[in-house]
């Protein structure tokens, strides 16, 4: 059956979970689809103007038979909703602890970069069994990393983060399409998941290769791979974090300038119109790219925006290391 | 009944004794049902052109490689066919036709409250047709229908500009008509015709025009600053220049998702005169029907949000949106419900209109249901943008729009043209497309679980065998919307002289001679009874009198 599914392959734990809600629906729709047009088909052969039956006494109207069908299908319609919603908020809600990994989209085509640094394009390596969280943004426009495998979608924007989580069971290749239209080669920008067991993924990371950057130029220059968990996206971030000169003002001791960034991924920031935001990717990201949108509380807004100073990759790296000096990091 | 000759006066003939003066006698007309013809012949026209895009895009899927157009070609082709299906074919086709030709008609008035107004409408929908067709002509446009940001702001080099000014004029063409409805409905009606007397058509048309008035100038607004920030680079949508992408997709899903129901609301208005007429019965439950238009209208406004479960909108907004999209089927199913139970006790007969209701019913229950799946978050996650999309939504809009357009098209026939049409071939061509429309779109469903995305030019070849069935079911589709062409052709000179009222139907217009007067009515009507007025003991009457050879 593998030339002519019917059906696609269940390989990640929102699978089994989409699946059971969606045979729910089939046969309540059946209930529905199945009956309905014979019970049509009944009535109109029954009471085809040539059959000679009883036609005396005909309703228009019954308030009890129109609260029926209003009710009973209200209570289905609602049972189905609570089912889809809680499982909705399950798949959009990321653990505490993840791996975490960043994509890029950009016409036509998918970057990923591991937190060792390893970098692929237009696949994705995961280990079953782990809870990953892909940080996905698009270099231009609105893109949708779709692996139906595992019955996750989400679309991928310029100028944001957006965060799809998922957990596979099995190993595998599955595919890897973007869904949402992005122009000339949109169904060209597909690619292929490979779920591999924990330890044949970390062999594969550890597996030194061509650097491939998003632009798709392959740099040999630098060995950005290594097998040693010394992290080198965070590595590369904190060589940014001091080449931008960031550290100037951002002290890690505290006492200066800007706040310090220790602890700060996943930590409630006080701002000084006296509300509150929770430090995730995308205020990391708007702080440095948009600095004065939010001002934590006993700050000047002084910091230089950096948008168009730093590409994509770079914001990423930055993000990469700001996360590792949070407390509860991974 | 039938009388022998056409009427002598009557809107279609008319004394000009040069072309000229016939051009002008039509090309100038304010006479509603004139307009309505007018809107038929070139609704018709984007028919068949939106048709021939969708057979490039169904011709190339047949098989996995891109071989029989490049991408651009194809991305133009399905663009094509969704711009001009939905906003030059689907949103006008039953309020511009039908509606134009009947709601005056049908409220026993003598033309619509604004008939200058009312032309005007037809040429706004022509000028923005043309603007569409020019962008098609020189490049084409490869944005999709739903042109979204920053793909069609700032990506895109295509004629976006230009398909969006079709678009924006043919949206005053929408809010002119259904302005001139809801007022018509207000004012117009003739003494006796209350409120709960009016055909349901009447009530759906009402609802569909409420949306048409309040939901289009929104689009206007959301296309018209794309083309500001195309043209100007000022930063709306594009995140590069400081806008948002996302406001984008709210703007044109406020519009677009009501725009669903201007689409199937007089569809569904349509379904409740034929299915009424064919049972000889008084519809089940009048009111139920009546308001759950209304109910449908208001809630479409609540629900844009169900486009956008994956697109980064909240999770809070998700689950309010999935919740309204929910409550939206109830007054779907109440619908479907009444109308099978018209059919109980009734004196049913299989005229060619009555098989297009009874096919209507068929598949917008399998469109609607399958709007659940899509309105449940969690299954939406895997299925949006999928065919399992573009399954549901054809099941509506052409199961549904398409299925009550012909369906209307067939039971006013006689009105408009005076003429019968041959039934037999009515018959057949109305099963062709049901079958072919099935055979098109059950298909997709299962390719859109499996997980092929929608707007894919190259795909795996897993996929093809479904594709091919797809195409298939198409090729027979398509016969199918010939078929009519040539037997409605044939009617106007060969078909049987009609007379005022060849179903027994009850109703104003059927009280006036077909092809009605230009003054619609001799003396207004005056309403005393509800709409279809069938006696208790029309069904028996109509079945005693039914002799073999009778139609069935």
């Amino acid at each position: 059956m593998r030339d002519f599914p019917l059906f696609p392959d269940q390989a990640s734990t929102f699978a089994t979970q989409v699946d059971q809600l969606y045979f729910f629906l089939v046969a309540l729709s059946l209930i529905f689809a199945g009956v309905l047009p014979f019970v049509i088909l009944y009535l109109i052969v029954r009471y085809h103007r040539s059959q000679k039956v009883d036609r005396s006494n005909p309703v228009n109207s019954n308030l009890k038979l129109e609260l029926t069908w209003t009710i009973i299908p209200l209570i289905l319609v609602m049972l189905v909703f609570f089912w889809g919603a809680f499982l909705y908020v399950q798949i959009r809600t990321p653990p505490m602890r993840t791996l975490d990994v960043y994509v890029i989209g950009k016409q036509w085509m998918w970057h990923v970069q591991h937190p060792n640094g390893k970098r692929e394009n237009n696949e994705l390596h995961v280990p079953i069994g782990q809870p990953v969280k892909l940080i996905m943004t698009s270099q231009d426009v609105i893109h949708s990393f779709y692996i139906p495998a595992f019955r996750v979608k989400q679309d991928v924007l310029p100028g944001r983060y957006t965060v799809m989580w998922f957990q596979a069971t099995k190993p595998g290749e599955y595919h890897l399409f973007c869904a949402e239209y992005c122009g000339t080669e949109h169904s060209l920008m597909i690619g292929r998941v490979v779920a591999l067991p924990l330890a044949d993924y970390e062999r594969w990371l550890a597996t030194p290769g061509p650097v491939i950057l998003p632009d798709g130029s392959i740099d040999t220059g630098r060995p950005t791979v290594v097998a040693s968990p010394g992290d080198p996206m965070a590595a590369a971030g904190a060589q940014l974090f001091t080449n931008l000169g960031c550290a100037g003002c951002h002290a890690m001791a505290g006492g200066g300038v800007g706040p310090s960034l220790k602890g700060l991924y996943g930590a409630t920031e006080k701002l000084n119109d006296g509300s509150t935001v929770t430090a995730d990717e995308n205020y990391l990201r708007e702080s440095i790219l948009n600095p004065n949108a939010k001002i934590v509380a006993g700050y000047a807004p002084v910091m230089p925006s950096y948008q168009g100073q730093i590409s994509e990759d770079q914001l990423n790296q930055l993000i990469a290391y700001i996360k590792s000096l949070a407390d509860t990091g991974n | 009944m039938a009388t022998l000759s056409l009427p002598q006066s009557s809107y279609i003939r008319d004394n000009s004794r040069t072309f000229t003066e016939w051009l002008k006698s039509w090309l100038l007309t304010v006479d509603h049902k004139r307009i309505a013809i007018l809107y038929l012949l070139s609704i018709n026209f984007f028919f068949l052109l939106g048709g021939l895009a969708a057979t490039l895009v169904r011709v190339e899927l047949i098989t996995p490689q891109g071989d029989l157009m490049s991408s651009d070609v194809y991305n133009r082709a399905f663009t094509l066919h969704g711009v001009i299906m939905v906003f030059f074919f689907l949103i006008p086709s039953i309020p511009a036709v039908l509606g134009n030709f009947l709601v005056p008609l049908m409220i026993g008035a003598r033309d619509l409250a604004f008939p200058r107004l009312n032309l005007l409408s037809w040429y706004l929908y022509m000028i923005g047709g043309l603007f569409a067709l020019i962008a098609a002509v020189f490049g084409g446009v490869d944005t999709g229908w739903t042109f979204y940001t920053p793909f069609s702001s700032t990506y895109s080099n295509s004629n976006v500009v230009m398909t969006i000014t079709g678009a924006f004029i043919m949206g005053f063409s929408s809010i002119l008509t259904g302005l001139n409805f809801i007022v018509t409905i207000h004012k117009m009606r003739a003494p006796g015709l209350t409120w709960f007397r009016l055909p349901l058509f009447i009530w759906a048309n009402y609802a569909t025009s409420i949306i048409q008035i309040l939901a289009t100038p929104v689009l206007g607004i959301a296309l018209l600053l794309v083309v500001v920030e195309r043209l100007w680079g000022v930063g709306i949508y594009d995140p590069a220049l400081g806008g948002d992408p996302l406001l984008f997709q709210h703007l044109f899903w406020f519009y677009s998702h009501p725009a669903v129901y201007i689409m199937i609301l007089p569809a569904m208005g349509v379904i409740s005169e034929l299915i009424s007429t064919f049972s000889r019965k008084r519809i089940f439950g009048y009111e139920f029907i009546a308001f759950s238009s209304i109910a449908i209208a208001i809630l479409g406004f609540l629900v844009w949000g169900h486009h956008m479960f994956v697109s980064s909108q909240s999770v809070y907004a998700g689950l309010i949106f999935s919740f309204i999209t929910m409550l939206v089927a109830i007054p779907s199913a109440i619908k479907v419900f009444n109308w099978t139970a018209t059919l109980y006790k009734g004196s049913i007969s299989y005229r060619t209109p009555m098989l297009y209701a009874l096919g209507f019913i068929g598949l917008f229950v399998i469109g609607g249901l399958t709007g659940i799946f899509l309105g449940v978050t969690a299954v939406d996650l895997h299925v949006t943008d999928t065919y399992f999309v573009v399954a549901h939504f054809h099941y509506v809009m052409v199961g549904g729009t398409i299925m009550a357009y012909l369906g209307g098209i067939h039971f006013w026939w006689p009105k408009m043209t005076g003429r019968m049409y041959n039934e037999t071939w009515g018959s057949i061509a109305a099963l062709i497309i049901f079958v072919g429309f099935n055979m098109t779109f059950f298909p997709q469903f299962i390719l859109g679980y499996l997980g092929m995305p929608r707007r894919y030019h190259v795909y795996p070849p897993e996929f093809q065998v479904l594709h091919v069935m797809s195409t298939a079911g198409a090729s027979i589709l398509a016969i199918g919307f010939i078929v009519p062409l040539i037997y409605l052709g044939i009617s106007l000179r060969k078909g049987r002289i009609a007379g005022d009222n060849p179903w027994g139907a009850t109703g104003l217009e059927w009280k006036t001679s077909s092809p009605p007067p230009t003054y619609n009515f001799d003396k207004t009507p005056i309403v005393t009874e509800e709409a279809y007025a069938y006696p208790p003991e029309a069904a028996e009457r109509d079945a005693a009198s039914w002799r073999p050879g009778s139609p069935l």
